[in-house]
């Protein structure tokens, strides 16, 4: 008993000073919370799957511009994608912003997307934007085939992506089935070869390849040797490059050529939500993407590693020239909205 | 630490004390019922949405979904990786903990400090450490390694504690019977040991199936980073369910088999005795190969990550790579987010667990022991598994709580509630009751009654309570990445979108901060709070 009596006289006064501490955690809460609320006058709620630097440098510069912030909520693109659609009319996104046609396809199909100002539809290509006029394309870029220099000579690698799920190429590759680039892929596989093959190829790839997470651990395991080769998408290549520098880099990539499926190109968009109660704003930030400034400043960063979209916007040097690649004739609406192709994967056993 | 690191978390007697005993017939307050009761509703909550949301898949479509190579893939790296983890843990554990306590190794002091300073680092920011080192540990190999160097202490500390109480009579009866001291320690000292070795490897086995940052980073696949992965390509649904179900079956397993041994950790010995401190063995010629060995072993579980971090610190970010290049800003704004949800998330665990920990040292009866154990259950949640459930409940019915920070709060106050759980109802057990009576009769309300006489008899016990569950909490990762509210960052998830896309650089600044925070609660855990900070230690 004593002990707890000493011990008391000690507690009262550090007591004390923790209400003190709360109380001023409290208040400091408060006005957080006041000044974030004052700020969500003038807001836009941005989903967005695109990488996050490059998503930083525009609405940094977006908000410089006009005065409104922006609140980012980023994940993988499929996944915003179903969350938007389970989210349905009430939910808090303007603007979705993603890497890949796929994603805005499927909203655009359940009839959540606002129809996008006809300015802002004519900066860039009417095939690279919604046919239904809800999206716009805004970036594109190529999927390529990584491969070790050390394990491989270019000479030897497959004239068609379809080749990589022949048994001469087992245990020789990698792929990212999970990642959102690789869908698109499998969708435009089926609408040119049709479903039964697809299945097929995409079972062979499940027999040879190694799985990953993601695209930037395909290309790491093929940069280090772990595989010979890898599917991806070209900026993740470039983007290893400047990390590690061009004299320790130990791969190359690979443009797949003659039409053939391995070299589609993917678009990245931007759509408004129909339910979005900041409409003009939104509208703004979509015309803020496609615009020339904005196009330029991406460019030339070796951040991206994108394609512009909009004419008279030279491509970062590094990439290889647009009018020399030879992607497969495919319209957007042909490559899909995902969800056969997730399914294919889930088929396959690849997910 | 995220669902890292339980130390001894449930207490060893299911029983009520005997000082409780006499107050079977009294009925607790009302209050303290319904408050109880929504505590464990909370917890059974997440898993009960995923298994009826499993169970709309068709009996057909089920088999299906789960007799195919994928699973059986993800069955082979999990539980492959489990036993393995087990297995070495159990050995570094047990030879660590022997060397420590029964030799003349130099510097015993020092090694049984260092020995359980790994449980102070989270497992993904050792993944990280170890994944910026060589990427080549990309795969079974590295994800036994990382594992392993995280979850050694949780074998180490159990065992080291029981060493430290055995009898040296009967090693010294055995040798003086000729036993060898190889022989004497198989045959006399493990079978000692056994329990505690066997609670330490389960709990490794726990913490190893509910782990997601380390194996995402890695890469390496088991039924959290696949969980995920559905869920990032869209594909949320019943059939994520389904193996969401297989592996709560497989932690709850994990679980009770831990609880059982706990529940046996009994050791024969009739009266005190006189125990003496055990001899220390010779290492002889070995003594400096194994001072090395545990150097090695240091460098491996501390060295590493420390110095990784240390080492990206010093390097370029490289803005391509980087996500989230860190600018002071975003460094204090990340700092604050964790150290708010802390302290948010430990506060509303030791409200959850203050009226069950009441009630069950005040108010004992198989209900209460009912509701205690459903508590407990949250230890065997995945992360990835509440925090899924919760999206698709609240989406669906709950929309004010949909991406609202007092969810994300929720979700960690259920995850940690087991270890507010455990010091509650371990500073209550302390009190006598006879005190609160007194304070009663000489006038003073249920109220006063908890300010003033059992708030400062308790204060220590929950503070260590609550300060593990802070670090805990603000060093979360799987909860924090999926139920954030719009426009959080913190320092966990910071760190996961640098080292995703392999910008070690930038992920560096937030790992010293999250280390910084970890290691300063650890520190004060041990040092301000000491023996009340680990009650399942004994």
């Amino acid at each position: 008993m004593s002990y707890h009596r000493s011990k008391a006289p000690n507690r009262r006064p550090r007591g004390a000073k923790q209400h003190s501490v709360v109380a001023l955690a409290v208040a400091a809460g408060l006005c957080l919370g006041l000044v974030s609320h004052a700020a969500l006058a003038a807001s836009l709620t941005l989903y967005s799957a695109q990488h996050e630097q490059t998503v930083d440098l525009l609405t940094k510069a977006f908000t410089k511009e006009t005065g409104i912030d922006v609140k980012v909520h980023s994940g993988e693109g499929p996944e915003l994608a179903s969350q938007l659609a389970k989210e349905g009319a009430s939910s808090p996104a303007d603007v979705f912003f993603t890497e890949n046609s796929p994603e805005l396809q499927l909203l655009s199909e359940k009839g959540l997307l606002a129809k996008v100002a006809p300015a802002t539809l004519a900066a860039v290509p009417a095939q690279d934007s919604s046919a239904a006029g809800d999206w716009v394309g805004v970036l594109a870029r190529e999927d390529v085939l990584a491969f070790n220099t050390g394990a491989v000579q270019e000479a030897a690698l497959p004239a068609s992506l379809l080749d990589l799920a022949k048994p001469e190429w087992k245990g020789k590759v990698a792929i990212a089935p999970t990642d959102a680039d690789f869908l698109p892929l499998v969708g435009a596989v089926a609408a040119l070869s049709g479903r039964p093959a697809a299945l097929e190829w995409l079972k062979g790839l499940r027999d040879n390849a190694m799985i990953f997470d993601d695209d930037e651990g395909v290309v790491a395991a093929v940069d280090r040797g772990a595989s010979a080769t890898g599917i991806i998408n070209n900026y993740y290549w470039a983007r290893l490059r400047m990390e590690k520098g061009a004299d320790k880099t130990q791969s190359a990539i690979h443009h797949f050529s003659g039409g053939d499926v391995g070299g589609l190109m993917n678009v990245s968009g931007a759509a408004v939500l129909k339910g979005s109660h900041n409409q003009a704003a939104a509208q703004k930030f979509l015309a803020f993407l496609v615009s020339k400034p904005a196009q330029e400043m991406l460019s030339k960063l070796d951040i991206t590693f994108e394609y512009p979209l909009v004419a008279g916007v030279a491509a970062n040097p590094v990439l290889k020239p647009i009018g020399e690649l030879q992607p497969p004739s495919l319209t957007l609406k042909q490559i899909g909205d995902d969800s056969d192709a997730a399914k294919l994967l889930r088929e396959a056993g690849l997910i | 630490m995220s669902e890292a690191a339980g130390i001894g978390i449930a207490p060893r007697v299911w029983e009520p004390g005997p000082q409780a005993r006499g107050d079977r017939t009294a009925r607790p307050p009302a209050f303290l019922i319904g408050a109880a009761l929504f505590a464990a509703a909370l917890v059974l909550l997440p898993i009960l949405f995923t298994i009826v949301q499993a169970a709309s898949v068709s009996m057909g479509d089920a088999v299906e979904l789960l007799v195919r190579p994928l699973v059986g893939r993800l069955l082979v790296n999990t539980i492959g990786l489990v036993a393995a983890a087990s297995i070495t843990c159990a050995v570094i554990g047990t030879a660590a903990a022997w060397l420590v306590e029964r030799t003349d190794l130099p510097g015993r002091k020092v090694w049984a400090v260092l020995a359980a300073a790994p449980l102070a680092i989270p497992p993904f920011i050792s993944s990280y450490a170890w994944v910026s080192l060589s990427n080549g540990l990309q795969d079974f190999g590295g994800a036994l390694l990382v594992v392993t160097s995280a979850y050694y202490p949780l074998v180490y500390l159990p065992v080291a504690a029981a060493l430290r109480g055995l009898d040296p009579a009967l090693e010294e009866t055995a040798r003086s019977l000729g036993q060898g001291p190889w022989r004497c320690f198989v045959r006399v000292v493990m079978p000692q040991l056994r329990l505690a070795l066997l609670g330490g490897m389960l709990l490794v086995a726990l913490d190893t199936l509910i782990e997601f940052g380390a194996f995402a980073l890695l890469r390496f696949h088991t039924f959290t980073t696949e969980l995920y992965a559905q869920y990032r390509t869209g594909l949320d649904g019943p059939e994520s369910s389904l193996l969401a179900v297989v592996l709560i079956v497989l932690c709850l397993v994990c679980l009770f088999a831990e609880l059982k041994v706990r529940g046996h950790a009994r050791y024969a010995r009739v009266g005190s005795g006189a125990r003496r401190v055990a001899r220390l063995s010779r290492l002889g010629r070995a003594r400096w190969p194994t001072f090395l060995a545990f150097v090695a072993l240091i460098g491996a579980t501390l060295g590493v990550p420390l110095g990784m971090v240390g080492y990206w610190l010093l390097q370029h970010a490289q803005a391509a790579t980087a996500p989230s290049a860190p600018s002071l800003p975003l460094l204090f704004n990340a700092t604050i987010a964790s150290i708010g949800y802390g302290l948010a998330g430990a506060t509303a665990a030791l409200m959850l667990a203050a009226p069950l920990g009441y009630l069950t040292t005040r108010y004992p009866s198989r209900w209460v022991v009912l509701l205690e154990r459903i508590a407990y259950l949250a230890q065997g949640v995945p992360g990835i598994v509440v925090a899924l459930a919760f999206i698709s409940l609240t989406v669906q019915t709950m929309r004010p709580l949909y991406q609202s920070a007092a969810l994300l709060v929720i979700a960690y106050a259920i995850l940690f509630l087991p270890f507010a759980l455990v010091s509650v109802r371990a500073a209550l057990a302390q009190v006598p009751r006879g005190l609160e009576e007194a304070a009663r009769s000489l006038g003073l309300g249920p109220i006063e009654v908890a300010g003033r006489v059992l708030a400062p008899l308790t204060g220590p016990g929950i503070g260590a309570g609550a300060t593990l569950v802070f670090v805990f909490v603000a060093t979360e990762l799987t909860a924090t990445l999926l139920l954030a509210p719009i426009g959080t960052r913190t320092l966990a998830t910071e760190v996961w979108a640098n080292t995703s896309s392999l910008a070690f650089a930038a992920a560096a600044p937030y790992a010293a901060l999250m280390l910084l925070i970890s290691l300063l609660s650890t520190w004060l855990l041990a040092h301000r709070f000491g023996a009340a900070a680990f009650p399942g230690q004994g």
